[in-house]
């Protein structure tokens, strides 16, 4: 079945080689910071956590939405989106490989990455991190994999993998819940210690992943002869707008907390965020942004004739993913460490070789999307033909 | 470098043993050497640490703030960052802090107090604080770092994969993480006349490391070196003992402890 990505235009190959190329600088930058340290990055003793680990909680997100066509598919035998609830995990599998890459060049002693497992730590959020981001990884493939399988060859999904399809569904909640809880368990920092930070990391997942979700799949609908059905892809805009209004509910909610209490801890850095503090605010056009930003796709998809229109729609899926991704894959990790336990702050300035590195995790997970949907799209033409 | 292979791996070999070696330690210690208060028995449990409640030591730290000028704090720093061979980077971004200075606002920010003109402004000394609740320890993937029965929360440098999820944990700001080669820049300060102190190994790049309340000192019956160099500004001792030292001194001075209310009980006290 995998050979079907083997055959493609020239327009394929074409990106598949820009793909490799932004990949191939990347490890290039790669084998530099191997070489130097992390000490290329823009990372200090006070922001120790940068566009790495955010990159990491922000794709963690993406990998959990995939579950927003998995629950009404498998639950709820919704039968629209039969057709592109194969896309959903495979979206999930590059996105967990990227979380996975943007771990492995995050840590500073990469070849000791095993004492995860030759010291299991079960008192460690990261233990469990690697077992559920490992655990999502191989249940989105055994599942993806053997219901296209299936319907290439015409035939119903074998029994045996519905349990792991059922297994996928808390297992998706699960991964980011554990991720927010890297973060909402550590005194003193304050912006982190929120009880509202794992269902808030749910929030934004099942808004940014099905708002990636459906940008790809009206660019499938639009260069290949595969048509994921209009009707899956209003529902998925549907989902998208209630979880953005759930997160930015909870984002609201957070801001209240802080303002109404006056507590300093508490307000400072959303004061940092989104109104700068002590004179540093590098952040704040980038966070109002998000914020506006966010409502504008929010607006778009609650009024029925513009949701309905692909143009707008595609405008309004990618505010939010745009808005997401400000919000968690900058400003969340980025301002924990704002202002710092002495409450001085540094400001935190990502380098070249540590976009670069970034930019080809990215390339990564476009290369596996790219490849696994190349192999979908082609098994669904032919279904069509 | 200057060190040939052999004698780095005897450091090593001993500091790996002093650190993670921790009941053979203290077969090592012998009553009285650290004023280490061994043949007091069953004590423990007034120590307000509830873990090891049976065990005999918690080491503490002490640090006379009404004592400290700028010449002390200069040779305290200087010391501890010459036995622990710690490179002088001299920027704030690849830093490595052992022992530093700061304000009183910065080490107490949630109790500071804009009228307070005795306090605000002041030298403080910074460390680790070896907590008897450590959250670091809570987060290590691979206790790397771990708290030692006799309270000294330690850190295995050959361990430690680099994830700094402990210096995320840490609420005092008391981690460094080796963002670049220490090796190299210790070489570059040795070639300025900067001595290593071949006892204690150098890290690699890609780890974390702090303060040790001085493990490798106290196996060899010794006081911590800031201890040893102003005696009168640093007091280090078994606080599990009700008659030692430092239980004395606490009876008699107020102190302060950062952050008491994040629940990590520190094992450093400031008195004023």
């Amino acid at each position: 079945m995998i050979e079907k990505a083997l055959k493609g235009s020239s327009v394929y190959w074409g990106w598949i080689i820009f793909l490799l190329c932004i990949i191939g600088a990347g490890f290039m930058a790669y084998l530099y910071q191997l070489k130097v340290g992390l000490g290329i990055t823009g990372m200090s003793r006070d922001i120790s956590w940068g566009v790495y680990i955010a990159q990491f909680t922000y794709f963690v997100g993406v990998a959990a939405g995939g579950v927003m066509v998995v629950i009404p598919k498998y639950l709820h035998h919704y039968s629209k989106y039969a057709k592109i609830v194969v896309f959903g995990e495979f979206l999930a599998i590059a996105a967990v490989v990227m979380c996975l890459l943007f771990i492995i060049v995050d840590i500073g002693q990469p070849m000791r990455m095993l004492n995860v497992l030759l010291h299991p730590t079960p008192h460690s959020m990261l233990f469990y991190d690697m077992i559920v981001l490992n655990g999502y990884l191989l249940l989105n493939i055994i599942c993806g994999y053997n219901t296209l399988l299936a319907d290439k060859k015409g035939v119903p999904c074998p029994g045996w993998v519905k349990p792991f399809i059922y297994i996928s569904i808390p297992w998706a909640i699960s991964i980011h819940t554990v991720t927010a809880f890297l973060y909402a368990g550590l005194p003193g920092r304050h912006f982190w210690l929120t009880a509202i930070m794992a269902p808030r990391f749910l929030a934004s997942a099942f808004a940014a992943g099905p708002a990636l979700l459906i940008m790809i799949l009206l660019f499938v609908r639009r260069v290949t002869k595969f048509d994921p059905g209009m009707d899956a892809i209003q529902t998925l805009a549907k989902t998208v707008c209630y979880a953005m209004i759930t997160n930015l509910f909870f984002m609201g909610c957070e801001f209240f907390t802080a303002y109404y209490s006056q507590i300093p801890g508490h307000m400072h850095t959303l004061d940092y965020l989104f109104r700068g503090l002590h004179g540093y605010g590098e952040l704040v056009p980038f966070m109002r942004a998000a914020i506006v930003i966010g409502l504008f796709g929010v607006f778009l998809l609650l009024v029925p004739p513009i949701r309905r229109n692909t143009k707008w729609l595609a405008v309004a899926a990618a505010s939010v993913f745009v808005a997401t991704w400000i919000d968690k894959g900058v400003g969340l990790v980025i301002g924990g460490f704002i202002p710092n336990p002495f409450e001085t702050i540094t400001e935190y300035h990502p380098t070249l070789p540590e976009i670069t590195i970034a930019t080809a995790i990215w390339g990564v997970g476009a290369l596996i999307v790219t490849v696994l949907y190349k192999v979908a799209i082609s098994v669904r033409e032919q279904q069509a033909a | 470098m200057s060190m040939d292979r052999r004698k780095f791996l005897k450091a090593a070999g001993l500091t790996t043993l002093v650190g993670l070696g921790g009941k053979g330690v203290f077969e090592l210690l012998r009553p009285g050497t650290v004023e280490a208060e061994m043949n007091h028995e069953g004590h423990g449990k007034e120590a307000h640490g509830e873990k090891d409640a049976g065990s005999k030591i918690r080491w503490a730290m002490l640090i006379d703030v009404m004592a400290l000028n700028k010449e002390k704090i200069e040779k305290i720093v200087h010391t501890c960052h010459h036995i622990h061979n710690v490179p002088n980077w001299g920027d704030p971004k690849n830093e490595i802090k052992w022992i530093w200075e700061d304000e009183y606002e910065h080490v107490f920010p949630d109790s500071y107090n804009e009228y307070n003109d005795i306090l605000n402004g002041m030298p403080f000394l910074l460390m680790c604080n070896h907590c008897d609740n450590p959250p670091c320890v809570r987060v290590c993937p691979v206790q790397a770092t771990f708290r030692r029965p006799d309270g000294i929360v330690a850190q295995d440098y050959h361990r430690c994969i680099g994830c700094r999820f402990c210096m995320a944990a840490c609420p005092y700001g008391s981690r460094s993480f080796n963002w670049l080669d220490p090796r190299v820049h210790l070489e570059q300060e040795i070639a300025q006349g900067r001595k290593l102190n071949k006892r204690f190994p150098t890290r690699m790049r890609g780890v974390v490391e702090k303060c040790n309340f001085c493990v490798e000192r106290l196996a060899e019956g010794k006081q911590p070196g800031c201890v040893e160099v102003a005696p009168d500004v640093m007091f280090f001792g078994n606080l599990a003992d009700p008659n030692s030292n430092v239980r004395k001194i606490l009876k008699e001075r107020i102190s302060l402890r950062r952050k008491l209310e994040l629940g990590t009980k520190p094992s450093v006290f400031y008195l004023i």
